[in-house]
């Protein structure tokens, strides 16, 4: 079924457009919008934002593939990012990397089987002075230890 | 002498110091106010004897960069205002504090900006990841709006001003400004040739201004104190002048966002405000993001000559130079954004700088062959080093892509790469040269502490 968005969030539409003196601007916008129903940029989402902005699908795929944050492939409910960056990495980032593979069974990269988490390291997320830091969903936790991520993936599995 | 000042941090502290409430407690958008009966030339001229350089990394001065807007504005030609806030340098966290902490004097200095440059709108570029930042700043320009500070007659003036915020999307070139202009009309964000440059032609190719978030949230303060009395409380005064936002992490016992007057030494970032070394002595210190060559702990300043701008720090510790625009180039490195990143002799600087190729490998856009390709083979390089498979040939190696990538690019993202690359294989030749000959044993080959030297 081709991708259309709720109604609450095609209400904010509008808005979104009358912020910018071009349609085209509104990609990004629309992009996270629709990805944050969908779960992940599919074909059918990027049908969707070309014909509501007027663009080429090819135009909308090359923007969804350019960013990292876009996902142009199905990916967990939640997603986990840890920096791994140098302030990160001289405070211990490999270690904290290594225990969420080890405690969530899966690689950078890869999402639990129950379709729960999608693990991901990501480059410097301007926490540094609170290293080492991960990102989950939209929310930072920062000063990490092994025990600290421990709680927060059970948590984010249970839920 | 550190001066700590708390004209931009002084809500910091405070639960509600993101609220209109606290700010205007504090005499917040009076200065927005003013701004609003004076002309574009006047409020330029302020920001002028402010002697404010951008906070973004380059240092350009702000107030020359605003006078680059055409005086006058063709109705079918509007001009732009666009805040950077994409916050991806390594070792950078300070536009975040001011986000999170302190919105409403971004939304300030935005109304006074784009009055100044003849805009009537901003646009505030935001990483995506900053969540709570995005919030904090949507929330701040619905209380300023209102309130009639925004909107089509801020204050009672017939000047139409409206700020929006703009998530970018995962992407480290995008605070690069020409390829945030790109991601700002719904582009890849890939960095446009200059010229033109962004004052002729920048956002949907109208004469834009950009200016780092941390820039602009200085702005009410100049207007508060005068740009001349702004200037005057920086110790590099005239060149450099005011306060500005000092970061420090790494091995340091507490890192942390710092706001002191311009003219700081990284002694002083280092042991006063960032309590010290943890872990060992100090090795190196990055002085403003990673971008930045490093600078070893027992360098020397060699400004023999009388003429030269560091003479008066000839022979001293490069720890003791004042840390400026101007005075770290003297250096051979850059001030970038004043967030200094520390490493413990328990670090190895063969793993710091494989680190960070990686970090430049991973983002370079992908558009210059030099920098794609370049920054894949310095981390490749590295890598085999790293394995403990590494030759001295291959330091040369090293060097030769980094000079090949030097000033071959569209934008300085490939300086941004070579240049460190450069300092660390120039400063830690010995180093660098041990580690291949006893494939990685002759270095504590890791960059976390060891577990005892930790606490
Ligand atoms: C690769 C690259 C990344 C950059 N990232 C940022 C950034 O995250 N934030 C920022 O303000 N400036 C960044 N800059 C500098 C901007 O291009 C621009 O100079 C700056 O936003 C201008 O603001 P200012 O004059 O107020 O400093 C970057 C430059 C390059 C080459
Ligand atoms: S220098 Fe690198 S990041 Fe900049 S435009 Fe070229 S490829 Fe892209
Ligand atoms: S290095 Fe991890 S947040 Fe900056």
């Amino acid at each position: 079924m081709a991708f259309q968005l709720t109604p609450e969030r095609e209400q904010q539409l509008p808005e979104i457009l009358a912020r910018y003196p071009t349609k085209m601007a509104a990609c990004l916008p629309l992009l996270h919008l629709a990805q944050e129903q969908n779960g992940w940029v599919s074909d059918d989402v990027i049908a969707y934002v070309a014909e509501r902005l007027e663009l080429s699908a090819a135009h909308v795929f090359g923007v969804a593939t350019f960013y990292s944050l876009y996902h142009t492939h199905p990916v967990g409910k939640h997603h986990v990012w840890v920096c791994r960056t140098l302030s990160c990495a001289l405070n211990g980032a490999d270690a904290i990397v290594a225990h969420c593979e080890e405690r969530l069974g899966i690689h950078v990269g890869e999402t639990t089987a129950d379709g729960q988490v999608t693990l991901h390291t990501a480059e410097c997320l301007a926490s540094c002075g609170t290293a080492p830091m991960m990102q989950i969903d939209c929310e930072y936790h920062e000063n990490l230890s092994p025990e600290k991520v421990d709680v927060l993936l059970d948590r984010l599995r249970q839920s | 002498m550190l001066q700590r000042t708390e004209h931009l941090t002084k809500r910091y502290g405070t639960k509600d110091g993101h609220t209109l409430e606290r700010y205007l407690a504090d005499g917040g958008y009076e200065q927005a106010r003013r701004a609003m009966s004076m002309s574009r030339e006047e409020i330029v001229n302020e920001c002028k004897a402010a002697n404010l350089r951008g906070r973004g990394g380059a240092g350009f001065p702000m107030g020359i960069k605003w006078s680059f807007m055409a005086p006058k504005v063709a109705p079918e030609r509007p001009h732009y205002l666009v805040i950077n806030a994409d916050e991806g340098e390594p070792g950078t966290f300070k536009d975040r504090t001011l986000m999170e902490k302190d919105p409403h004097s971004t939304i300030e200095g935005c109304i006074i900006g784009c009055r100044a440059i003849g805009a009537h709108v901003a646009y505030i570029y935001v990483r995506d990841e900053l969540h709570l930042a995005k919030d904090r700043l949507w929330g701040a320009i619905r209380e300023a709006k209102e309130k009639g500070y925004l909107g089509a007659k801020p204050f009672g003036v017939d000047y139409p001003v409206e700020v929006y915020v703009h998530a970018g999307a995962g992407a480290y070139i995008c605070g690069e400004e020409t390829s945030l202009l790109n991601s700002l009309e719904g582009r890849r964000g890939e960095p446009r040739l200059k010229p033109p440059f962004p004052a002729q032609a920048g956002a949907f190719g109208m004469p834009t201004t950009v200016n780092n978030l941390e820039s602009i949230a200085t702005v009410p303060t100049v207007m508060r104190l005068g740009g001349e009395n702004f200037s005057k409380m920086s110790a590099l005064h005239p060149k450099e002048g005011g306060c500005r936002l000092y970061g420090v992490s790494g091995h340091v016992k507490t890192p942390g966002i710092f706001e002191c007057a311009v003219g700081v030494t990284l002694r002083e970032l280092i042991y006063d405000l960032g309590g010290g070394v943890k872990g060992g002595e100090l090795l190196a210190v990055i002085p403003g993001g990673s971008s930045t060559p490093i600078l070893r702990a027992d360098e020397l300043v060699n400004a023999p000559n009388e003429k030269d701008a560091l003479h008066a720090w000839h022979g001293k510790s490069v720890l003791d130079v004042p840390m400026g625009v101007e005075t770290f180039r003297g250096l051979g490195t850059m001030l970038g954004t004043c967030c200094a990143t520390v490493l413990s002799t328990q670090a190895c600087p063969v793993r710091a700088m494989h680190n960070l190729m990686r970090f430049y490998r991973v983002e370079s856009c992908g558009q210059c062959t030099p920098c794609r390709e370049g920054s894949g083979w310095l981390e490749r390089l590295l890598d085999k080093i790293v394995a403990g498979t590494g030759t001295l040939d291959d330091l040369n190696r090293l060097s030769e892509v980094a000079n090949s990538i030097m000033g071959n690019t569209i934008c300085a993202f490939g300086e941004g790469t070579a240049m460190p690359a450069l300092g660390f294989l120039k400063k830690f030749r010995p180093e660098f040269e041990e580690y291949i000959r006893t494939g990685g044993r002759s270095s504590t080959n890791r960059l976390e502490l060891h577990a005892a030297a930790a606490e």
